[in-house]
């Protein structure tokens, strides 16, 4: 079935050709590639990992980064990339968001010339995959509290500590660690086959099904200096990483609520119940429609401003926290609203609103919980900080 | 080997087409355009005989504005540099007007092979293509689904009916037209999309091809357009009598014969 995209406002006018031909190439990607295996992939529990060579040839890793080999696309063209993964599934953009803002990311801001080049083509290419890991089983919204250490050592660091709900986790090459040391939080690099270091599929999921989920074990790694990110120091700079990561799910979000949209449209004017109405001709069932179409537009204009801002070197983390917070509830809503309107089919994996909910959940969660965001911005709005 | 690719922009798959009051045309303000589907099978056979063999491939498209965007896509795959002949001053579904316009911005040229799609998804006449060849004085051959590379021509496996197929050689240049389907079409890469804007589209206008209004005018080519609208439905129910084995068969003559199913 073919994807009827939501460009009610005509945003779409606003984007460069180059813009609109990127989004247009990973919606045709999305369509014949993700969207085809998606629904194995989430019933094995499975991230459709086949997807990553192509995900490099096309250039969908690096998002906005430049050099050593990276895509360098400007920040509508990554929001918008990740609003066409997204539509497919929240897993696959995951593992883009993750490869891009949180191993890319950090590697090429705060790399050394060495980690740089010879990390980020592989990562760009696809040929190694990466992981993100700060959150920690007692340490989630408080990541500052984490236990994870680092102890200088006359050969290296001594990493000992676990870390858990890491995206990639048993898949990835190479791990961005958050680490305390004496000197404060900082970042580095751990390789796969790191003496000590294993990864932990965490099985069981509701959420997120699509993605590799793990938990890190870091029992006494002992990796060169050179692995240490030189100018990854203080728990700033991992929340840097956060803030690319969050611009990309204000974006992505956007995706899965058209997928529910769309799909529900279709699906209420097919079904008749009583006289032989299509539901769609129902005052309630139109009500949900246009909630769902208001959200979304707003939803596409919050993200379009943010992106500009990010362009002009003006975006603030507050500003990022308003969209995450806003795109990804309202997406939940109408994938609820979705999965309610296909009664009893909406809960068969043949329709994908209701894998779209259920990933919502996590994304809702992760990247800072709604509420974290709320908190950032009744910071920003009073100057108080209200989180413990 | 120099290729021209013929890339026409139709409007997507599923369009809902609505007609224009005065029947002239559907309303083309409403739609959305992809590149017409045998065109992006044409371009991808050209993009591998280009990475085989060496050469050039060239995009010729014509149409409105709008279709720069299926020409940025095109080079976003590959191909070098695009023709574009703005038609805005006169609009054609006529196979034979298009043909005459686009044999004269590829006469200049001097291609080795011109490829087109076998047929376009909106109009469907699967006439272009062998109009172009003629008016071309090139050898061709349609419904083409490989292409093998002699060294004083190439060999052409085309589609007959009911799984039959045909091997002809072709002395080149000459004018394949291309069957969708036949390769695993490629994506543009996000790479390629930013290269696309620093690649040639030489914008021609009819006096650039030596063609006045005349030559394209409603009519010229004997064609008359009167009117698009939607086949009219007539309703006509048919009760067949007999005994079951009387009406069985006839049942299935009409579905054989009149209704045409099988
Ligand atoms: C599928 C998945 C993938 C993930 N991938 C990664 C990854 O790749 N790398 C990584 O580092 N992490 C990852 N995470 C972890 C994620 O970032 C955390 O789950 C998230 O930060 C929330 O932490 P928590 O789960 O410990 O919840 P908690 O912090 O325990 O929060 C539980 C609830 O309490 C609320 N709460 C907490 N503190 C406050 C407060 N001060 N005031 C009000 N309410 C509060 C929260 O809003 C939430 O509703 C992932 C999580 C999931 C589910």
């Amino acid at each position: 079935m073919n994807f009827h995209p939501v460009d009610f406002y005509e945003i779409d006018s606003l984007l460069s050709d180059e813009e609109r031909l990127i989004r247009n190439t990973v919606r045709e990607f999305v369509s014949a590639e993700v969207i085809p295996r998606i629904r194995g992939a989430y019933r094995a529990g499975e991230f459709p990992a086949d997807l990553v060579p192509a995900f490099g040839e096309l250039g969908l890793l690096g998002g906005t980064l430049s050099g050593y080999d990276c895509p360098g696309l400007n920040a509508v063209a990554y929001g918008l990339l990740n609003q066409e993964l997204e539509r497919g599934d929240s897993g696959v953009r995951s593992f883009v968001s993750v490869q891009s803002s949180l191993v890319m990311y950090p590697i090429h801001t705060f790399g050394s010339e060495q980690q740089k080049s010879k990390w980020l083509p592989l990562l760009a290419k696809g040929e190694a995959i990466g992981c993100f890991g700060l959150t920690e089983a007692d340490f989630g919204s408080n990541p500052g509290g984490m236990r994870t250490r680092a102890e200088k050592k006359s050969d290296g660091w001594l990493l000992t500590g676990n870390k858990m709900w890491i995206t990639n986790g048993t898949l990835a090459d190479i791990a961005v660690i958050w680490a305390r040391t004496a000197e404060g939080v900082q970042g580095f690099l751990v390789e796969k086959e790191t003496s000590g270091f294993t990864a932990k599929g965490i099985h069981g999921k509701l959420s997120l099904r699509a993605s590799d989920t793990a938990e890190l074990i870091l029992d006494n790694c002992l990796i060169p200096d050179e692995n240490r990110l030189p100018e990854a120091t203080g728990l700033k700079k991992a929340l840097m990483c956060l803030s690319q990561a969050r611009f990309g799910i204000a974006w992505g979000a956007i995706g899965a609520a058209m997928a529910c949209y769309d799909e529900v449209v279709e699906y209420t004017k097919g079904r008749v119940q009583f006289d032989d109405k299509p539901i769609a001709s129902h005052q309630l069932v139109q009500e949900k429609l246009a909630f769902m179409l208001t959200e979304i537009t707003k939803a596409q204009l919050l993200a379009f401003r943010l992106a500009k801002l990010k362009e002009q070197g003006r975006i603030t983390n507050a500003q990022i926290s308003l969209a995450k917070r806003n795109n990804v509830l309202q997406a939940l809503e109408i994938a609820r609203l979705a999965r309610q309107l296909l009664g009893a089919n909406g809960i068969l994996d043949d329709y994908q609103s209701m894998r779209h909910m259920c990933n919502l959940e996590t994304v809702l969660t992760y990247e800072g919980t709604h509420d974290i965001h709320t908190l950032i911005l009744g910071h920003e709005i009073t100057g108080l900080p209200a989180y413990s | 080997m120099k290729i021209i690719v013929c890339m026409k922009q139709v409007p997507v798959k599923d369009s809902l087409l609505k007609i224009k009051d005065d029947n002239s045309w559907v309303h083309e303000d409403e739609l959305n355009y992809e590149i017409n589907e045998s065109d992006h099978y044409a371009l991808e056979t050209a993009l591998r005989l280009k990475e085989a063999h060496g050469g050039e491939v060239v995009i010729l498209t014509m149409g409105p504005e709008r279709v720069k965007e299926a020409i940025k896509q095109g080079l976003a795959k590959g191909a070098d540099r695009a023709l574009y002949i703005n038609n805005a001053d006169f609009t054609s579904i006529d196979p034979m007007t298009n043909a005459k316009v686009l044999a004269a911005a590829i006469s200049p040229e001097t291609p080795d092979l011109v490829l087109a799609g076998l047929q376009t998804d909106d109009n469907g006449s699967g006439q272009t293509g062998v109009i172009l060849a003629e008016n071309l004085g090139l050898p061709h051959t349609s419904i083409v689904m490989e292409i093998e590379k002699l060294d004083n021509g190439i060999k052409v496996k085309r589609e007959l009916e009911s799984g039959w197929f045909q091997w002809i050689e072709l002395p080149l240049p000459a004018l394949l037209t291309i069957q969708s389907g036949i390769n695993q079409i490629r994506y543009a890469t996000i790479k390629g999309i930013m290269m696309a804007k620093k690649k040639e589209v030489k914008e021609l206008a009819l006096s650039d091809l030596g063609l006045s209004g005349a030559d394209v005018a409603a009519g010229s080519t004997g064609l008359d357009f009167q009117k698009v609208y939607v086949p009219e439905k007539t309703k006509q129910a048919l009760i067949l009598e007999g005994d079951p084995k009387d009406v069985a068969e006839q049942l299935a003559d009409k579905l054989k014969n009149e209704a045409k199913v099988f």
